[in-house]
């Protein structure tokens, strides 16, 4: 995520950017949402209620993704709009502080 | 398919910096377009297909006082106009060069020289027989032919670009046999064809090109080019050191808004004219509009309510910026490149405040009448920003200059101390780089490519047909693949060759193509795979794959199905605005990768999804056209409209391999960029291939604040590959003024490019969002910026609706857009009708795009003299452009309406006998045939004028627009209405009612 975003604000190609960043995505999903499958395994109800919003978040924005045929959320013809570049920063660095805070809440929790 | 693909292997020889190399080089280019032919002392500079008009005429005549006459602008140290033209003959004193130069390359585009030309080339010919092709039996039925002509590389520098040829077959019309035997089936009939030599090597230093090859395109250069020869390359040789002229072959014609620009430089003789006119069109304009700036009108307030006829009789002009007459007369042509905002706010703040948005629109690569080219081995740049040194740089002395941009201190280079022009040392800000705001640099010679124009076609229903066409063989041989799933490319070598060594075999080919598939049953489409197979053929070397495509491609990978509803209504949710498939941006993109464009010219009647089918277009930077229920028999005014905009479409110049990057003054950004290409990096397009025809517009942003700048410059470059090879550079420069306070953003607003960039962005909305999404949008921003003027500029509050004086048009223009078809509701609109008018609003250059939205309406009946334009020896009346309303209507008139692409003639019942009898050429009204669409030249003054007129109006703009005479009985009458568009329809408000829901929205 972090990579996406120190490269989005300099100048790389945005079909390459793109093809590497789309296969990452679905992995990214699957794995918040296997955690999510392990908190309500484990019955950590308050964790799981953490991570609820960011899962349906998750879902929804797959759903609304561009028609694409690959796995993916980012097209290169629209990445470099500003707005969407904008969005796509600011969700990459909200997710990572989220990451960050989880696992030492994981950690110390 | 067709294709023009440069080559890789690079030529010095091409562009020698030497003279008699460069310039014999240079000398052959006029034949290139050979509508631009010159014609040496031609006396009417602007009597060109399409020309700036009368002030063209006057400008470089006399107000040109020869160079070397010195004035101070303000911030950039003194200045001397030189002659813009540089025809720098050594030996002739610099009036008479420019003179010359002048004269030269006005000639080029008489219409009268180019008729005999048009019609000698084999595809004029070929495309009239194309309707009467008595086999064929459907339209061009589900077969999309599809030529290419891709370059080879040459190796080495032998091979001069001899020619290049377009070449386009639309369509090989298959409706049974959907085998053929491998080789072609004999003789021809007229078949839908053209080819054309393109590049004629009159005067190119090279010796060793095979000479059959050089002879056949002399003898082509005969045909297609009335007059000769000589005058160039004696023009060629007279240009000194390493500055050539003009190439003549360059200086296209410039096109429309012409009317526009006459009554400013009027204005400007008129007013005190203390600095020498730069004998030079673009900049002459730009610089006699510097007068206007300021009018006391601008600061007027308008009650819209209560102004009844607000429509200027006269084309709306683009508003000066306001700067100091010295910088503004420098500043770029406003059709090349103009701001929403002449004025740029300081903040973002302030920017949000206006509630007007900021952008750039920008029609890069315009035919010009006049274009200054430096041939330099150094092309002077700033070090950080890379941006080209332009008029709007300050020198700080004689060996530095600063750049606008970012401000960085530069140092001059050696070579640029001497001023060619002048011939003088030690006047670096004299140079035309530093002159002219509109320049094209000619890359040294070592990005030089040399390339050679191959063609090839393909055609395919539910296989693919191949056609190779070496050498040797008596007929051209059809290979077939009916592996559409694994697309493989039988004989490589032989598919792709030159159209000058295999004429015979292509004529052939195409002669023979319409028959061939008359008796095919076949009606799948296979168009996908064959979008393959092109592009595997074109991407070694890159260039331009043309597709005619008839239905909706139905099997093999980019299969599609049908979306459309017919009794759908537009605002319902499900309007598939947006493409069902990524198959064709994917192929668009790596399309890109490999410098191939594809333009698609689909000819349907029934519906094919030009939303999931313009992605291919889109994003290659090709071009889209549509003709809907086109037939070949059926309906003869299609027929026609495909034959000009066809004959354009081979015949314009082209860029290949280009890019774009758009600079702007620190503290600027750019936030989205509008049109057909790839966005490479936040500021550089990928356009494969670059068109005359292609609009782009820009939405920018304030990032910081511009506190402590008087002025903010922007600067687009454009680098591309010339038809012959060259590598070049067009750069435009903008300097714009920064303002602090609201009132002078409003004074400054330009209400056509704000329409034009609103519309751009209401297409987008509508695709990512709805339609309904983006009409609110609209009608939001003229409410939000209404009502911001009346609370935050306006002290005293008065009742009405109050709008800026440069806003009074605004809410009429985009209750226009919310009527156009991309935008209007009710279910009269086809979908792909409706895809194809948000393809053209993206993609078409500001000019027309307003015309589509606003059609200009004349009253024709009554045409006098009386104000009329001379170019040459022509008179054009100058009706007064009346509002769309039918008010304005009366029966016993006849009206023209100019929409940009269409123009429709009402003739009103009670029209005098007159008028119907001296210009439409029938004794009465009840004779005027139903579909008409021609007016006869007649040997009356009325009609004179009129087709005066109506050529004049014509040859303002690149494409044909077809002119169809109405009456009331016709079917056409309610288009003609729905262009009424102040008047109230039964899904939209009138004019007055749009202001008063506007006006109640605003005083909330």
């Amino acid at each position: 995520i972090i990579a996406f975003d120190e490269l989005k604000t300099d100048y790389k190609n945005p079909i390459d950017q793109c093809n590497t960043l789309n296969p990452l995505v679905l992995p990214e999903y699957l794995i918040h949402a296997f955690f999510c499958v392990m908190f309500l395994c484990a019955a950590e109800w308050l964790t799981l209620g953490l991570n609820m919003p960011l899962l349906a978040y998750h879902i929804w924005r797959y759903m609304s993704r561009p028609v694409m045929s690959g796995p993916g959320l980012y097209d290169p013809t629209t990445i470099m709009n500003a707005d969407i570049l904008a969005y796509c920063q600011k969700e990459g660095w909200c997710k990572l502080a989220f990451y960050l805070l989880s696992f030492f809440y994981y950690l110390y929790g | 398919m067709e294709s023009f693909l440069p080559g890789p292997v690079q030529n010095p020889l091409m562009i020698s910096p030497h003279m008699s190399d460069g310039q014999g080089y240079n000398s052959s280019i006029p034949g290139l377009y050979a509508h631009q032919t010159p014609t040496k002392g031609s006396p009417h500079p602007s009597s060109g297909l399409y020309n700036y008009s009368g002030s063209q005429n006057v400008s470089p005549l006399s107000n040109y006082q020869g160079p070397g006459q010195t004035l101070n602008r303000p911030p950039m140290g003194p200045v001397s106009m030189v002659p813009l033209q540089q025809g720098s003959l050594p030996q002739m004193p610099p009036p008479s060069q420019t003179s010359a130069a002048v004269s030269t390359s006005a000639g080029s585009v008489l219409p009268g020289a180019n008729l005999p030309a048009l019609s000698n080339w084999q595809y004029g010919q070929a495309l009239v027989s194309q309707p009467t092709t008595g086999s064929q039996e459907n339209h061009f039925a589900h077969i999309a032919g599809t030529t290419s002509t891709q370059p080879l590389s040459s190796s080495g520098n032998t091979n001069p670009p001899t020619s290049y040829q377009y070449v386009a077959s639309p369509g090989g019309p298959p409706v049974q046999n959907s085998y053929m035997k491998p080789p072609l089936g004999p003789p021809p009939t007229g078949c839908p064809t053209s080819a054309r030599p393109f590049a004629t090597p009159a005067g190119l230093p090279i010796s060793s090109a095979p000479p059959h090859l050089l002879n056949s395109a002399m003898k082509q250069e005969g045909t297609t080019q009335s007059p000769p020869v000589p005058p160039n390359s004696k023009m060629g040789r007279s240009v000194g050191y390493s500055y050539p002229t003009l190439p003549p072959g360059y200086q296209n014609t410039s096109s429309p808004g012409a009317p526009g620009m006459q009554s400013p430089s009027l204005q400007c003789t008129g007013g005190p004219q203390p600095f020498p006119q730069p004998a030079f069109g673009t900049n002459h304009l730009a610089a006699s509009m510097g007068g206007l700036s300021l009018q006391p009108e601008g600061l007027r307030t308008i009650n819209l309510l209560q102004e009844r006829n607000i429509l200027p009789p006269a084309p709306l002009q683009a508003p000066v910026p306001n700067l100091h007459e010295d910088i503004q007369k420098l500043n770029c042509n406003p059709e090349l490149f103009r701001c929403t905002l002449t004025n740029i706010p300081q903040t973002q703040a302030l920017l949000n405040k206006a509630k007007l948005p900021l952008g750039l629109l920008l029609h890069p690569f315009k035919d010009l009448s006049q274009l200054p080219v430096v041939t330099s081995s150094t092309i002077v740049r700033c070090r950080s920003c890379r941006t080209y040194i332009n008029p709007f740089v300050s020198f700080l002395d004689q060996r530095r200059w600063k750049c606008n941009l970012c401000y960085r201190v530069n140092d001059v280079p050696e070579e640029f101390m001497y001023n060619p022009v002048t011939r003088v040392y030690g006047e670096p800000h004299k140079r035309p780089e530093v002159q002219n705001a509109t320049i094209e640099f000619m890359a040294p010679s070592e990005y030089m490519v040399s390339y050679l124009q191959l063609t090839w076609f393909i055609t395919f229903d539910s296989t693919i047909h191949f056609y190779s066409l070496q050498e040797g063989l008596s007929q051209p041989q059809m290979l077939i693949v009916s592996d559409i799933e694994d697309v493989f490319i039988p004989m490589p070598e032989n598919l792709l060759v030159n159209l000058n060594e295999n004429k015979e075999l292509i004529q052939d080919l195409l002669r023979t193509l319409p028959q061939m598939f008359t008796k095919s049953l076949e009606t799948q489409s296979a168009l996908g795979p064959a979008l393959q197979a092109a592009f595997k053929l074109m991407s070694p070397t890159g260039g331009r794959i043309t597709v005619f495509q008839t239905q909706l491609p139905s099997v093999g990978v980019g299969a599609l199905k049908s979306r459309e509803e017919p009794n759908q209504k537009a605002s319902a949710k499900d309007i598939h605005l947006t493409p069902s498939t990524d198959f064709y941006k994917k192929l668009a993109l790596d399309c890109s990768g490999q410098q191939v464009a594809v333009d698609l010219f689909l000819l349907s009647g029934q519906y094919s999804d030009l939303a999931s089918l313009g992605c291919i277009s889109r994003y290659s930077a090709g071009s889209v056209y549509y003709y809907q229920s086109y037939h070949h028999r059926h309906n003869p005014v299609l027929v026609e409209k495909l034959q000009k905009e066809l004959k354009r479409y081979l015949t314009r110049k082209i860029g290949f391999e280009a890019v774009m990057r758009i600079r702007c003054t620190k503290g600027l950004s750019i936030h989205t960029f509008h049109g057909n290409f790839f966005v490479r990096s936040t500021d550089l397009l990928s356009l494969p291939n670059i068109n005359p025809d292609a609009g782009y517009a820009v939405q920018m942003s304030v990032e910081e604040s511009l506190t402590d700048m008087q002025v903010v410059s922007f600067q687009s470059a454009l680098l591309y590959t010339s038809s012959k090879g060259e590598r070049r550079i067009r750069v435009h420069t903008m300097c714009l003024p920064v303002v602090t306070t609201l009132n002078d953003v409003y004074l400054g607003a330009d209400v056509h490019a704000i329409t034009g960039l609103l519309a751009n962005m209401a297409v987008d909305r509508s695709v990512s969002a709805s339609l309904s999404d983006a009409r609110d949008a609209l009608v939001n921003a003229v409410i939000d910026s209404l009502s911001a003027y009346r609370a935050s500029v306006l002290s005293i509050q008065q009742p009405g609706l109050m709008a800026p004086y440069s806003l009074r048009l605004f809410p009429l223009h985009v209750l226009a857009l919310l009527k156009q078809k991309a935008f209007q509701t009710g279910t009269n609109t086809r979908l792909d009708e409706r895809i194809f008018t948000m393809c053209q609003v993206k993609n078409q250059p500001l000019v027309y795009l307003m015309l589509m939205t606003h059609p200009n309406l004349y009253r024709v009946d009554n045409l006098t003299d009386e104000g009329a334009l001379n170019i040459g020896d022509r008179k054009i009346p100058q009706p007064p452009i009346l509002q769309l309303s039918v008010e304005k209507l009366s029966r016993d008139g006849a009206y023209l309406m100019d929409a940009g692409s269409v123009m429709l003639m009402w003739i009103g019942k009670n029209c005098g006998h007159n008028f119907i009898s001296q210009v439409l050429g029938v004794p009465s009204y009840a004779s005027v045939p139903q579909n008409m669409t021609h007016l006869a030249e007649l040997d009356t003054a009325e009609s004179v004028r009129t087709i005066a007129f109506i050529s004049w109006l014509r040859e303002q703009r690149p494409f044909f627009p077809i002119l169809y005479i109405i009456r009331d009985e016709s079917s056409l009458k309610s288009s003609f209405l729905q262009n009424m568009i102040e008047d109230r329809t039964e899904s939209a408000l009138s004019y007055y009612e749009f202001l008063l829901h506007i006006q109640q929205q605003v005083n909330k």
